[in-house]
């Protein structure tokens, strides 16, 4: 009776005693995350949490689609451009200004979506590296229109955006906010897509398309749903980030290397966990801008991003999350009989034909 | 009886390669049908049909009444088809129990239920947190064989259920087959393992370059000269003297 009641405690402080520490970091890291501004004031050291929250927010919503599905997109840029023409063109047309603009970024959203539906029935229909170039193709086309159509987008000048009334001291401190709503949410979305029927479709999607529809999953539905949903978030993202950087130009708007960037965050990270994108954007959104803004030669950030991916790819093609995840489940089971003694008859016999069968 | 599930006059061509010509083939409701051939002799192309993954050139198939030539292998599913491949295809890195889940059509609750039924049913609900990828290859046809069940389809199709697993593993396939069709499930199965087949099946449908050369019970297909030509060869068939102990898997 004692025994039983020692291993029943046992279990549940082996069981709550993770929980209640991942728990407990979560509230610590919320706690921090919200008072970053307050503890680090610096609009340098805020300009950096801003960008590096704006690439957790969409590297994130490229994850929920791409890292979920295997079809890794190079045109959410697409989505991210023209989101932040959306709010720059219906501002300017509306004559809109003042922190109403703000009201326009469900509008970006809307026009990430609705992008995104042509295109995702064009692109979808096709995988792997034929996806990737039809990505990539569209990707440029839109960045040729963002040149040309001059009346439309400006052209080669940009789009500047109305002016915020904000003070300079809390400008960036306001947006630290305003992109930490974002970034939230979108992980949140991300986790509740994860968790759903879509996001298990997806994941079986990747796996194995053709054997997926032949349980029943109608993966285009399945696949273009996803894509929009994270062509959306791209675009309320694409708008903040015009907002605060109060222009955007074709070449910034419809940057090749934002996909690229955001390939690297997930792939860095772990491509099709959670918190992959996040790390990865974490750490290589600051060390980009930190390596632009340190060294004049622009190319520098450019070179080391293509060595780091090189090297992610070579030694940690998983990503950090799932090798450190990896890891620890090896350093627990050391010392562990590989079987439990009350289960290891029941699961030899159910081996013994596994057994048989690796003859 | 009447057929639940049948293909009229299939073609399907690759290239040049006819891999199925007229092909008809009927399956009664509540029966074990199989489906057998020398290697090349349109088997899985039959099966690929049937379910939506290859088009037919021509011909028409039919569950019941209502044809489904050429329709999706996801409504294909869904209007009560489920089949297995002959090289399991599982999604190696979900768990066992979120394989079950992506064919369930069932709310959170209901599905996590059948899908451990099913799992236990087939013997490997053990490992239902481990990662399908981890499970051997004798687990994962019985894992292929547990998430077809999830959706409870009407037809089920095996290709080559008993290949590369060992004679216990076999049998117990059988054994889920039969209580499966003593259920209400119609099976149509292809396979080389003439022993699992013969004793299993209710009718049996041979194929050689992708027509059928022979369909009957299985103690007549077992001596059909039509079906010892198509695996042995004529001349070596005339030689054999016990036709019925020939092994098919060694032409």
């Amino acid at each position: 009776m004692m025994a039983s009641a020692k291993m029943t405690s046992a279990r549940m402080t082996s069981v709550s005693t993770p929980r209640g520490a991942a728990a407990v970091g979560l509230v610590i890291l919320a706690v921090a995350v919200i008072a970053f501004p307050l503890l680090f004031s610096s609009p340098v050291v805020t300009n950096y949490a801003v960008y590096a929250l704006i690439f957790v927010a969409v590297a994130s919503a490229w994850n929920l689609f791409s890292g979920f599905s295997g079809y890794i997109s190079l045109g959410q840029a697409v989505f991210f451009g023209s989101g932040a023409y959306a709010v720059g063109i219906a501002a300017k047309d509306w004559h809109i200004t003042g922190t109403g603009v703000f009201a326009l970024l469900p509008l970006a959203a809307a026009v990430g979506a609705v992008i995104a539906v042509p295109f995702g029935l064009v692109a979808l229909r096709v995988r792997r590296h034929t996806f990737i170039v039809i990505t990539i193709a569209v990707f440029f086309i839109f960045q040729l229109m963002a040149f040309n159509l001059n009346s439309f987008t400006g052209g080669t000048i940009g789009m500047s955006a109305p002016f915020l009334p904000w003070s300079p001291t809390t400008f960036n401190d306001r947006f630290y906010y305003i992109t930490l709503a974002c970034a939230v949410a979108t992980v949140v979305i991300a986790v509740l897509t994860r968790r759903s029927r879509s996001g298990l479709q997806l994941r079986a999607i990747r796996d194995d398309e053709d054997r997926a529809r032949g349980l029943g999953v109608r993966a285009m539905r399945v696949k273009l749903t996803a894509f929009v949903l994270s062509a959306a978030i791209t675009g309320l993202v694409g708008g903040v980030w015009f907002l605060y950087l109060t222009q955007v130009l074709p070449q910034s708007g419809f940057d090749p290397l934002f996909d690229l960037s955001l390939v690297l965050m997930a792939f860095l990270g772990g491509l099709g966990t959670i918190s992959g994108p996040v790390i990865g954007a974490l750490i290589i959104e600051p060390g980009q801008l930190y390596l632009t803004i340190r060294y004049t030669n622009g190319y520098l950030s450019e070179i080391l991003l293509g060595a780091l991916f090189l090297l992610i790819v070579l030694f940690m093609p998983r990503g950090i999350v799932p090798t450190a995840g990896e890891w620890i489940r090896r350093l627990q089971s050391r010392g562990r009989p590989a079987v439990p003694a009350a289960a290891a008859p029941a699961q030899q016999a159910s081996d013994a034909p596994a057994r048989e069968a690796r003859r | 009886m009447t057929a639940l599930l049948r293909t009229e006059g299939v073609r399907k061509a690759y290239g040049g390669v006819h891999a199925l010509d007229s092909c008809t083939v009927e399956v009664e409701e509540g029966s074990v049908a199989g489906l057998i051939g020398p290697n090349g002799s349109g088997k899985t192309t039959l099966f690929n049909v049937i379910t939506g993954y290859a088009k037919a050139d021509e011909g028409h198939v039919y569950l019941g009444d209502r044809p489904i030539t050429n329709v999706a292998p996801d409504r294909v599913f869904a209007l009560g088809i489920g089949r297995t491949f002959q090289l399991t295809r599982i999604f190696a890195s979900l768990t066992v129990l979120e394989n079950m889940l992506v064919a369930s059509p069932n709310g959170r609750a209901a599905a996590r239920r059948r899908a451990m039924e099913q799992l236990e049913f087939v013997g490997i609900a053990g490992h239902h947190a481990a990662l399908a990828g981890t499970l051997s290859y004798g687990q994962r046809k019985l894992l292929e064989l547990a998430y077809v069940l999830v959706a409870d389809p009407a037809v089920i199709l095996l290709d080559e259920p008993a290949g590369g697993v060992n004679l216990s593993l076999v049998n117990t396939i059988a054994d889920r087959i039969r209580e499966l069709n003593a259920s209400g499930k119609t099976f149509l199965i292809v396979e080389h393992n003439m022993e699992f087949v013969m004793g299993l099946c209710d009718r049996v449908t041979v194929l050689d370059s992708g027509a059928v050369v022979a369909a009957g019970p299985p103690a007549i297909i077992r001596t059909d000269r039509r079906v010892l030509n198509a695996y042995l060869g004529e001349d070596l068939a005339e030689d054999d003297p016990h036709p019925g102990q020939q092994s098919v898997e060694q032409p």
